[in-house]
């Protein structure tokens, strides 16, 4: 049994949970400042009994980080310091937020929604940010930043996407055909995001590009982005059907979104695959003392479906269209 | 200044000084929540509900406060002290881990039932929700207090290439501390939630005097400290006995004990001078020292000239020692005073009503200088006997750490105030509230707004 592989697994499993879960949400915190005062509550419910058990896949991905590959650990944070801090400060502010503007009146709830949208904002920009500053290796220099804010900015458009299309599931009405727009516009951004991450991954990085061009399995590859651009297909075509009144099912939009991270996700997984810092360490590496990989792991094992079967039962207390009027 | 060690402590002290604020506050309040909702069930009383949902409020505020500061610190044990991991890591890792797994989803995810949850779900299920939260917070503490714990009085690990592991998880994690540090901080837990409900209660009181529901949180937060503060007392003393077998260095920088003698005096009051290595301006109890900590007047105590260099810096700890001793009697005096005076319903006097909203966030100043006693008395060790913090200290630049500190010393000040902003105005609107509702039949639907 392959301990560093099973964590490998098991981390990025935690990380695509948070990014899909808490993507949503704060895709629905940047998406704020284009709604009404009484849409933004709507927005607010739809999130609000969600929102922290979201974060904590957050905490999840990084423990295992720390736990299992605590020489990477130190490697990639220490080289992503400030987009770090910077993540978790808009983390901060946002989910604060959250509580402050259901208790504020007057330009005190201005200012609150002001700073979730600013707070979603900057923890999606960082995020992307690292992720950029990730897949190339942390290498320096002026182009090599610039391609980070790109992923920067593709990130804010993937969440932009998963928020908006979240909001056509649970809202109804004039909210939701607003979200139908919303979410083709997130869409056209990821398509634009996905398509210079994959063409730039490639050009940057020897490693990536040996195992993509590398006939005949980049047959086989294709697969990926076919499916990539299946989904993004789903999502144009169901958003369409929602909006003309033609019987598309709400949930179709969210579902094909989260697909295209997933996919996406795992199209990056490929790339990387066995490092954890690409070039420098592999996943063996930096494995920690198997001593505490047994015993982290037999606890995840046992508490594992526990988390997925109360997070199931949470999302089904709370089914159905978002009203405004949380605390009611 | 760009000393990284004394930047990176810095920043570690201020994250899980702000941090602990609040998990102090919401571990015992989430209990005390879960009494208000059984209370209201069994009464079916407005009054309970009324109450439950202002506590509620203040909660949620407190956990959301309490949630995004840690996740700061769960990103800070390896950029800050990527040395801690690598030398202790096969420990802490997964005592970290298990808290993650056990605790954070479960308080995390019942959280959002038990806020929004009530009309959705039947009563049984939202007490279950109450209770798992509660069940939460308590596990998260459990984890936590144990890796401390080990951290001051380590057992159960061996070394191997290089690397501490566990040689048995149940001595790692009830090490020799760790039964008095979790009694005691769950107490000071305890303490802190009783002084906040009773503080804020008194507050509305002094605005609105007829407030029922007011007078009631205010004897419940009452009666909870009446209780728990002579039981902190006891329990503080094991703690002390058992810090002077475990950490004698600590013991003597607490009681500012330079010189090895017997008969030892209590030092009341002095002030640690760390050039001389005496006490100016010492006020004593002769012999009195010996007597706590040996039972025996005459018995010799270690000073601080055992250890060659090797202990703490003596005047934070000494200091702080005494704040949080000071407040612990002073607990012990106003809550038995506050009980008797609102024995069998009395109305409280304006006088006391303004002492009990003085002593509103004392559990947090004894519960900040409790954790200054343990941390800064654990110095010069991080794992005491096992690795140095100097050992410790990573690679992030000066500046970086300067830039991040700024970052988190504004970004603390900003939520603080907003926090103390929402938390008066919601002790304030409770009292309007009340004010304003003495019609008869105006139920809990006006509390209830969003
Ligand atoms: C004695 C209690 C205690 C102590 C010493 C600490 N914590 Fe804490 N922490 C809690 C008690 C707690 C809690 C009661 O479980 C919190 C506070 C409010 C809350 O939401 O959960 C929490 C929240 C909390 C969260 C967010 C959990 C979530 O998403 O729900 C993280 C990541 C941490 N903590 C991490 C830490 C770390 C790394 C610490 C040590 C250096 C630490 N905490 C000290
Ligand atoms: C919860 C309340 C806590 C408070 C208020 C607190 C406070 C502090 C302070 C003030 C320091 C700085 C001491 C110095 O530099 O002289 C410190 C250091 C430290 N503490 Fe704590 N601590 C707490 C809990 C914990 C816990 C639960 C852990 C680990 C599980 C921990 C681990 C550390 C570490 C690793 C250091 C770094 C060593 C150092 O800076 O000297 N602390 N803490
Ligand atoms: C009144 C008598 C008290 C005594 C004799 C006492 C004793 C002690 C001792 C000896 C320690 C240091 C343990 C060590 O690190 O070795 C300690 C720590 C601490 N105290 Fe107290 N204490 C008292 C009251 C309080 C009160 C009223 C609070 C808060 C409401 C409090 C909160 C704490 C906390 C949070 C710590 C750090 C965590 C720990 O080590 O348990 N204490 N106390």
């Amino acid at each position: 049994m392959d301990l560093a592989l099973i964590f490998m697994v098991l981390m990025g499993v935690s990380v695509l949970a948070y990014v899909v879960l808490d993507g949503y949400d704060l895709g629905v915190g940047m998406l704020m400042p284009a709604a009404s005062a009484a849409e933004q509550s709507v927005m607010v419910s739809s999130i609000g009994p969600f929102w922290d058990a979201n974060e904590t896949w957050l905490v999840l991905g990084v423990g295992i980080l720390l736990i299992a590959f605590p020489r990477a650990h130190g490697v990639v944070l220490g080289a992503l310091y400030l987009p770090v801090v910077a993540m978790l400060v808009g983390l901060m502010f946002r989910g604060v937020a959250f509580e402050f503007r259901m208790k504020a009146l007057g330009w005190h709830r201005e200012l609150w929604n002001w700073l979730f949208w600013a707070g979603s904002f900057l923890a999606s920009f960082s995020q992307g940010l690292m992720l950029g500053r990730y897949i190339t290796g942390f290498e320096q220099g002026f182009g090599y930043l610039l391609f980070a804010m790109v992923v920067g900015a593709s990130v804010c458009g993937g969440y932009v996407l998963l928020g908006a299309t979240w909001l056509v599931f649970k809202t109804e009405g004039e909210l939701q055909r607003k979200a139908l727009a919303w979410a083709r516009w997130g869409l056209v951004w990821v398509a634009l995001g996905v398509g210079l991450v994959s063409l730039a991954t490639p050009l940057v990085s020897e490693t990536v590009r040996a195992k993509w061009f590398d006939f005949p399995r980049t047959l086989a590859l294709l697969a990926l982005p076919a499916a990539c651009l299946w989904a993004g297909f789903v999502v144009w075509r169901s958003t369409g059907r929602i909006a003309r009144g033609e019987g598309g099912r709400d949930w179709q939009p969210f579902a094909a979104s989260v697909a295209i991270f997933s996919i996406s996700f795992l199209g990056l997984a490929y790339s990387l695959f066995p490092y954890v810092v690409i070039d420098k360490l592999t996943i063996w590496e930096a494995a920690a003392h198997p001593s505490s990989l047994k015993v982290v792991l037999a606890g995840a094992l046992v508490v594992l479906p526990f988390i997925v079967a109360y997070t199931a039962v949470s999302y089904r207390v709370f089914r159905g269209k978002a009203r405004a009027g949380l605390y009611d | 200044m760009d000393d990284p060690l004394l930047l990176a402590r810095a920043q570690f002290g201020l994250n899980i000084a702000f941090h602990i604020l609040f998990p102090s506050l919401t571990i015992a309040l989430a209990w005390i929540l879960l009494g208000f909702r059984v209370a209201y069930h069994r009464t079916r009383d407005a009054g309970w509900l009324r109450t439950y949902k202002l506590w509620t409020k203040i909660f949620a505020l407190t956990f959301a406060m309490g949630v995004v500061t840690g996740i700061v610190m769960s990103f800070q044990f390896g950029t800050n002290w990527p040395g801690y991991m690598n030398s202790v890591g096969a420990i802490a890792g997964p005592l970290l881990g298990y808290e993650v797994l056990t605790a954070f989803f479960l308080e995390a995810t019942f959280l959002g039932v038990m806020l929004f949850g009530m009309n959705r779900v039947p009563a049984w299920a939202h007490i279950g929700a109450t209770a798992l939260v509660a069940l939460g917070t308590s596990l998260s503490a459990f984890w936590i207090l144990a890796l401390n714990s080990w951290m001051q009085t380590p057992a159960g690990h061996m070394l191997d290439g290089g690397q501490w592991i566990a040689r048995d998880w149940l001595e790692v994690i009830f090490n020799p501390s760790f039964p008095y540090r979790f009694t005691h901080m769950m107490i000071a837990s305890g303490l802190t939630a009783a002084f906040v409900v009773s503080g804020l209660s008194a507050w509305r009181l002094l605005r609105a005097a007829s407030d029922e529901t007011a007078r009631r949180t205010l004897r419940v937060g009452v009666l909870l400290a009446a209780v728990l503060a002579p039981v902190q007392t006891v329990v503080g003393d094991f703690h002390g006995l058992n810090t002077l077998e475990h950490q004698p260095a600590k013991i003597a920088a607490m009681e500012a004990i330079w010189h090895t003698e017997s008969g030892v005096p209590l030092v009341l009051f002095a002030i640690p001078n760390e050039k001389t290595r005496t006490n100016d301006y010492a006020i004593e109890l002769p012999y009195v020292a010996s007597l706590i900590l040996r039972h025996d007047p005459g018995a010799t105590l270690q000073g601080l000239d055992a250890f060659g260099d090797d202990h703490p810096p003596v005047a934070p700890v000494f200091y702080a020692f005494r704040i949080m001793v000071g407040l612990g009697m002073a607990m012990i005096a106003l809550s038995w005073f506050a009980a008797w005076a609102t024995r069998r319903s009395r109305a409280p006097s304006r006088p006391l009503l303004w002492s009990l909203a003085a002593f509103t966030f004392s559990g947090w100043v004894a519960t900040l200088s409790g954790w200054i006693v343990t941390e800064i008395g654990r110095q010069p060790w991080l794992v005491h006997g096992v690795l140095r913090t100097r050992e410790a200290v990573g690679e992030i630049t000066g500046a970086q750490l300067g830039v991040s500190l700024t970052g988190y010393v504004l970004t603390y000040a900003a939520m603080f105030v907003a926090y103390m902003v929402v938390l008066t105005h919601l002790a304030g609107e409770g009292a309007e509230a009340a004010s304003a509702k003495s019609v008869p039949g105006a139920s809990a639907a006006g509390a209830a707004a969003d």
